[in-house]
């Protein structure tokens, strides 16, 4: 190596001596131009000629390393005619040139080929300013900004993920409110359209007592029907109860509510999966790309390792510390990855076997935990049928016990969590990997098993008439969604109790404080993955409730606004950066994956209670169906022929058949393609290391031959008149004649 | 009529009037170039900037050759002005400000880079890290959002080419790294982690096996590194 690098970093000052060197069209196309003395260009910035690709075809004319900037204006065919002359990466003034010479070129083009690239700047320039003017309106730049400065990309992604989940609930909204509240708000505001109530066709399922308190009504009443759904928060259009109307008739056209309840459901949940979806594509498709032997983690933490966005000094000095932590840390893993390469068997099966009992552990914890919430869940809705005049605080108790033990686990078991990976025997990347997982499992299993709960209390085991628990819960996707109304308003308060009576007097306590104690405990950190974990739960209840609560997005939307100025004014004001750094970009992929799983367990509930429970009898759009997706088959039989037999045709088994086995075979050949792309990778890598390798040698040589010729020529110079040689030594192909020169002077 | 044109412009503060009465007097044969300062004289106060002396062909050309929206370019005029002497606010086409005043900016005042980045995008002859007003577009123009990744990469590439010489050998790694993680003694990695950072550093980009990272073997790496494009990035 070391003769190769001596050929390849010559002294500056002595390169004369390898003007070869300065010829290769790789290297002229890869080395910026230096301002050599002689030349007379003013700008010291020199053009590096990799933009124009390797066809740099002036670099043959063996004329030395400096071409004058003036003769720059190169031949059209070299330079691209469609770059715009900020994409280059030149100085203002040569930008300039380049945009006057290209504008000269455009005037010798015929008119139609002109306005062919007028419009299309023109078209370029309209979209640009479309984007600048949209991005203008975007909620929060300012704050974002900020935190970005003070804090970096990795804290700056959670709340750009915040801002992302605020819109997304925002158009859920509007989704919800234009396809299902507003024609019911035109119908009963308006004298012209008129609405056909649904009725269950009478009987003891229809019957719906009225929930509203009677009498004289206690102020902290009302506070426990705000907080809990109850009472006069019952019969509007929060919940699913009010919308007992079967058919909307306008002027022209009879509008059918319970379907349309339905479809906006369904399109609420595809819209948020594929806008995640596009949202993660860009990460998904680097993680992907990568190469699968090697994370890249070391390219990407040294070359793009510093945030050039931050601006505190702190917050600077901070970034360093954290950048060496983290590849120090990486450094260690290499070495532990390849001490655990080296394991032995023995101690493989130990490790293995530990691994295997800590595991059951966990899953005894997590059995415990939704053991608990299971009886938490049955107790307090048994005692809520039974408590009418129970004590203030005792009633909210009772109503918020689910939530309350939910929150309980969710503290206690990550901690238990993080003690016992350290046992495990992992690497520390994948140990804080594997407990975020069972964070985020324990988390939104949790609300699973809380409507599994409650399932099990509204279907009846035993035959019952209407196909659910009628007498308990007349209208049971009302009180479903007042659970979950319940659960977000107690993550609400959570979140702001926490933010009050938790992080600041922790601040107070640690700036003025100092006792050991309190220095251990020391300054609150951002904990990104916890905070994540806990908007990701918030959305996923939204999702569930949406169905049973229609006004459930505008509140979550809401909800997040505060919860931004909330986690923003703690950030702030009481937190400290990580000394773990967190990614910005794995931190994305990593927040919506975690979001995508929350979107799969809550589709779960909706599709089951859709599809397979009995809709209630006494309240809803749906009381005229057995199930709420009997809508949709009633809705297509009433279709014209035609597009019925295409919809059923789309629902048989064949069709479903032969698209999974067309899906099959496009992915194996996708597959395959990829596999025999990435062979054709490594070939070619090993070719162009190979190429370097013949360069290097031929280069050797030729040098050797060169100083051999040198050497010989000024042994023997009296006399011997060696025609040219002098010239040829410096121009290309030099390379027959000293030889020939030197056989015939042997 | 000059004071007319003064009421229509809404300027406010005394030393913009002054500005706005020399500017009429030199340009008096060219009612339109007055009619267009006006129009920019108000447009900027309806955006809370000081008097704009950037003429309004000046700053769609800005646009047009670097990646900066309006509000940008009139935005680093006016932190560019601030930089200046008192004196060469004037003509702030031909001024170029030293190297140690642009350290004083808040958004470079941090980088551990802040040095090699003046020196970068400095197009003056005595090599001296000073920047131009076109030269300080350049520098915002770069590392915008909107900025491509082939710009942002070369730029980068000749940021952290620390001797200058069209790639990236073991001496520049090392001496990014260190700027990585801090310029004190006891925030260096070992010698051996040097070592062993640098070798994984060259196993993953280096694919001609040369020993060094040439412009496109770094822009190669560079286009698979997810945080490449939220990091590089400045915005005043």
């Amino acid at each position: 190596m070391d003769a190769v690098d001596a050929v390849f970093c010559p002294n500056r000052s002595g390169a004369v001596s390898n003007p070869l060197l300065d010829q290769l069209p790789s290297y002229q196309s890869l080395l910026y131009r230096r301002k050599s003395s002689g030349s007379n260009s003013t700008k010291r910035r020199s053009i590096s000629r990799g933009r124009y690709g390797s066809t740099s075809s002036h670099s043959g004319s063996g004329r030395g390393a400096s071409l004058r900037t003036e003769e720059r204006p190169m031949p059209a065919r070299s330079v691209p005619d469609h770059r715009l002359a900020r994409e280059l990466p030149l100085s203002l003034e040569e930008k300039r040139r380049y945009k006057e010479q290209r504008l000269q070129q455009h005037g010798e083009l015929s008119g139609w080929a002109q306005w062919r690239l007028s419009s299309r700047h023109y078209l370029k320039r309209l979209k640009e300013e479309s984007v600048e003017a949209l991005s203008a309106l975007q909620l929060w730049r300012a704050d974002i900004h900020l935190i970005e400065g003070m804090f970096g990309t990795g804290i700056l992604s959670y709340f750009s993920f915040l801002r992302f989940l605020v819109l997304l609930n925002f158009v859920m909204f509007l989704l919800m409110f234009s396809f299902v509240m507003l024609p019911i708000i035109t119908a009963t505001h308006t004298t012209s359209v008129n609405s056909t109530f649904a009725n269950g066709g009478g009987g003891e399922c229809s019957v719906y007592p009225p929930r509203d308190r009677q009498g004289l009504v206690n102020f902290h009443q009302h506070i426990i029907d705000l907080l809990s759904g109850t009472g006069f928060l019952e019969q509007t259009y929060l919940f699913y109860g009010y919308y007992k109307v079967e058919n909307i008739h306008f002027l022209s056209f009879s509008y059918n509510l319970p379907l349309a309840y339905l479809l906006c459901t369904i399109t609420y949940l595809l819209l948020s999966l594929l806008w995640i979806v596009k949202r993660s594509a860009t990460g998904f498709k680097r993680k992907l790309v990568q190469d699968e032997e090697r994370f890249q983690s070391f390219c990407n933490k040294v070359f793009a390792g510093w945030d050039f966005c931050i601006t505190n000094e702190n917050a600077a000095r901070l970034k360093h510390s954290s950048l060496l932590y983290e590849l120090k840390t990486d450094l260690e893993e290499e070495r532990i990855r390849q001490k655990m390469a080296e394991r032995s068997r023995k101690e493989k099966c130990r490790i293995y076997s530990l691994r295997i009992a800590l595991n059951l552990f966990v899953v005894a914890v997590l059995v415990c935990c939704f053991y608990c919430i299971y009886s938490a869940t049955i107790f307090s809705q048994q005692k809520q049928a039974q408590c009418q005049k129970c004590y203030f605080i005792v009633e909210l108790i009772i109503e918020y016990l689910p939530s309350i033990v939910i929150t309980l686990a969710n503290f206690i078991t990550p901690i238990i969590f993080s003690i016992i990976i350290s046992f495990e025997d992992y690497s520390p990347a994948f140990e804080i990997r594997f407990t975020l997982m069972r964070c985020v499992f324990m988390r939104l299993a949790s609300i699973g098993v809380l409507l599994f709960s409650l399932w099990s209390q509204i279907t009846c085991g035993e035959v019952c008439p209407c196909g659910y628990n009628h007498k308990v819960y007349p209208c049971w996707e009302t009180h479903v969604g007042q659970e979950m109304y319940k659960l977000m308003m107690f993550d609400l308060l959570i979140i702001a109790s926490v933010t009050v009576f938790v992080e600041f007097p922790r601040k107070i306590l640690v700036n003025h404080c100092n006792c050991g104690l309190v220095k251990w405990w020391g300054q609150q950190e951002f904990a990104i993955p916890q905070n994540v974990l806990e908007i990701v739960y918030g959305q996923t209840i939204c999702w569930i409730g949406t169905f049973y609560c229609p006004l459930m997005p505008a509140i979550n939307t809401i909800k997040y606004f505060l919860v931004f100025y909330i986690k923003k004014v703690t950030l702030v004001n009481n937190c400290r950066p990580a000394s773990r750094p967190f990614r910005a970009s794995s931190s994305t992929f990593f927040f919506l994956a975690v979001l995508l799983i929350g979107l799969a367990l809550a589709a779960v509930p909706v599709v089951v209670s859709i599809a397979q429970i009995h809709s209630s009898r006494a309240c809803g759009p749906f009381v005229n169906f057995t199930t709420s997706w009997e809508v949709v088959p009633r809705t297509v039989s009433q279709l014209p022929q035609g597009l019925m037999a295409f919809l059923y045709t789309l629902s048989s088994e064949a069709f479903a058949v032969s698209f999974f086995v067309i899906t099959c075979l496009a992915m194996f050949y996708v597959i395959a393609l990829a596999g025999a792309h990435k062979r054709v990778i490594n070939q070619l890598r090993e070719q162009l290391a190979m190429e370097g390798r013949d360069k290097r040698f031929l280069i050797q040589k030729l040098c050797q031959a060169q100083a051999d010729l040198s050497a010989h020529s000024s042994r023997s110079r009296s006399g011997l008149s060696y025609r040219g040689n002098q010239k040829s030594s410096t121009s290309g192909v030099y390379v027959v004649r000293p030889l020939v020169q030197y056989e015939t002077q042997a | 009529m000059q004071i007319r044109l003064y009421r229509n412009c809404q300027v406010e503060q005394e030393g913009e009037v002054w500005f706005a009465l020399v500017k009429f007097v030199s340009a008096r044969n060219k009612d339109e170039s007055n009619q267009r300062l006006c129009r920019t004289n108000r447009t900027n106060n309806t955006m809370g900037a000081t008097a704009s002396k950037l003429p309004k062909d000046q700053l769609s050309e800005y646009q047009e050759l670097t990646f900066l929206t309006k509000q940008e370019i009139l935005l680093a005029h006016k932190r560019f002005n601030e930089l200046l002497e008192r004196e060469d606010r004037q003509q702030i086409g031909g001024s170029r400000v030293p190297m140690n005043k642009i350290l004083t900016l808040p958004e470079l005042k941090s980088n551990p880079f802040r040095r090699r980045i003046c020196q970068v995008f400095s197009t003056s002859d005595l090599r001296d890290g000073s920047l131009s007003f076109e030269d300080f577009l350049d520098l915002l123009s770069a590392f915008s959002d909107s900025a491509t990744l082939e710009i942002k990469s070369h730029y980068a590439f000749r940021i952290f080419d620390f001797d200058d010489d069209g790639t990236l050998d073991t001496g520049d790694l090392e001496k990014l790294v260190n700027c990585l993680t801090g310029e004190m003694d006891n925030t260096r990695l070992t010698s051996e982690e040097m070592k062993q950072l640098i070798n994984n550093i060259l196993e993953e980009s280096d694919i001609d096996k040369d020993g060094t990272v040439n412009l496109s073997e770094f822009q190669h790496v560079i286009s698979r590194s997810p945080d490449f494009v939220s990091s590089f990035k400045i915005v005043l």
